[in-house]
């Protein structure tokens, strides 16, 4: 199994050091040449939307992984990743066409506010309580075809819907059971 | 602080790990930073080389203008404040900045002292030449650690020689026996515990970025060849002839620093680079504000 893991920019290296950790094959995306061979998933990291979003059209990558993840690809994002999977986004910024917007979600960013409102809490992911840091987090506002796997005090910050999986948290940082669910999505 | 907001605080750095933080001084400068792929911006009335040219006293800037620079965008934003003003610190938390630099290109209010940056609620980020300075700064709350480089000059030498001091000092301390680590914290003025675990864990404990003196994108590619893990750019993109297209460079060029196909694609015709002025030319070391 070999995972892809977008590191244009944000905590790329911590998906990395999780998978190291389960023994699973990973490689950074940061240019087209990256994903010529085949592989098996694809981790999009925390960090900033817009610069992604940005770096994604700039490097070519935004449409060839659209089309991957349209064809079944699993993916995992988290938080920054969460929002290039939603499909719809509350409120403005996020410009048109630099997201990947395969998940049929609405997501809301910097839902908690500025850094003031980064909060950790624990709560059950699918069943079982894991440590969630949130960090300037968005929030899931509507699953729209899909599976809720998490709320904190009512909000979604957790959902799945088939091959896709976001999470507004970031489990990178404390946890490796997030990780180790997305790969049984294999 | 409570320790989970600490670690929040570096968690938050670790998100614009890879990134280029810009420099902005008005709303309209930030959304050019922002539309470039910045993953943060610096909020404040003058860049480093106005502050230069200006003299006299420079301070932490209105809180009207970082407030419209906080409306004006969505990704984090950074303001500055005098080495050792914890009111100017204070002020900015109480209009909840994203991230403070307790920065050397302003002022220094404080001569010996540093802001005890563990009681506050928001993060840090503080400059060092060397390895003792950024474990200081971080043994004082700093979550995050940036090269003071030379502000304002275009000159990419003194981050260069910061950087690499860091960084083979970090490697030298990787090589200790325990007996030689209690003498290196001796010798860098820091605490044990924080030298045994750099030494241990191969890096420092809070994201390393790169400033001062970054023009091109070559220059940016060099800081993280060097070991940065992003970037800051302060009058370089806005005191160029094409502040948008560099802008948009040196996002690609700290992301594909690697990849010398791309730099060359992204270095080129982007019009006039700052002027700059080089070290030996300059009255000021603003580098040598705070130890």
């Amino acid at each position: 199994m070999r995972i892809g893991i977008l590191a244009l920019q944000g905590a790329f290296i911590e998906h990395k050091h999780v998978l190291d950790s389960l023994h699973v094959e990973s490689f950074e995306i940061r240019r087209l040449r990256d994903i010529e061979s085949p592989f098996d998933g694809l981790i999009i990291p925390g960090g900033e939307s817009t610069t992604m979003g940005k770096l994604l059209v700039e490097l070519g990558l935004l449409e060839p992984l659209k089309q991957k993840i349209e064809n079944g690809l699993p993916v995992f994002g988290t938080c920054a990743g969460a929002i290039l999977l939603a499909k719809d986004i509350e409120g403005a910024a996020q410009g048109q066409g630099t997201t990947f917007a395969t998940m049929d979600i609405t997501i809301q960013r910097n839902a908690y506010g500025r850094q003031l409102g980064s909060f950790f809490t624990e709560e059950k992911f699918n069943d079982t309580v894991i440590p969630m840091s949130f960090i300037r987090a968005p929030i899931i506002t509507k699953v729209n075809n899909g599976e809720v796997l998490a709320t904190v005090n009512g909000d979604i910050v957790a959902a799945r819907q088939g091959n896709q999986l976001a999470t507004t948290f970031h489990p990178e940082l404390k946890t490796d059971f997030v990780h180790r669910y997305f790969l049984g999505m294999m | 602080m409570s320790k989970n907001r600490t670690e929040l605080n570096k968690n938050l750095a670790q998100m614009l790990k890879g990134g280029v933080i810009m420099d902005v001084t008005t709303p309209e400068q930030a959304k050019i930073a922002e539309d470039a792929g910045a993953c943060a911006v610096m909020a404040l009335e003058r860049i480093p080389a106005d502050i230069r040219a200006v003299g006299g006293v420079s301070r932490m800037s209105d809180p009207t203008m970082i407030s419209e620079i906080q409306k004006a965008v969505s990704v984090p934003v950074m303001a500055k404040v005098r080495i050792g003003h914890t009111i100017e610190a204070r002020i900015l938390e109480a209009i909840e900045i994203d991230y403070i630099d307790e920065s050397e290109v302003l002022t220094p209010a404080d001569d010996v002292y540093h802001i005890d940056k563990s009681q506050f609620a928001v993060p840090f980020v503080c400059g060092a030449k060397d390895l003792g300075e950024a474990l200081r700064r971080i043994q004082e709350g700093a979550s995050m650690i940036r090269t003071k480089g030379e502000p304002g000059t275009g000159d990419i030498v003194q981050a260069v020689r910061h950087m690499r001091a860091i960084m083979a000092d970090i490697r030298r301390l990787s090589s200790m026996s325990k007996d030689e680590l209690y003498h290196a914290a001796k010798l860098l003025q820091v605490p044990y515990e924080l030298v045994a675990s750099v030494a241990a864990n191969g890096k420092l404990p809070v994201v390393n970025f790169a400033a001062g003196g970054v023009a091109t994108p070559a220059d940016a590619a060099l800081m993280m060849h060097l070991g940065a893990e992003g970037v800051f750019v302060g009058s370089g993109i806005f005191k160029s002839g094409d502040p948008q297209k560099r802008a948009k460079a040196i996002v690609k060029a700290v992301t594909n620093y690697a990849d010398y196909g791309i730099l060359a694609e992204v270095s080129r015709g982007l019009g006039e680079a700052m002027v700059g002025i080089n070290e030996n030319e300059i009255e000021i070391m603003m580098a040598e504000r705070g130890k």
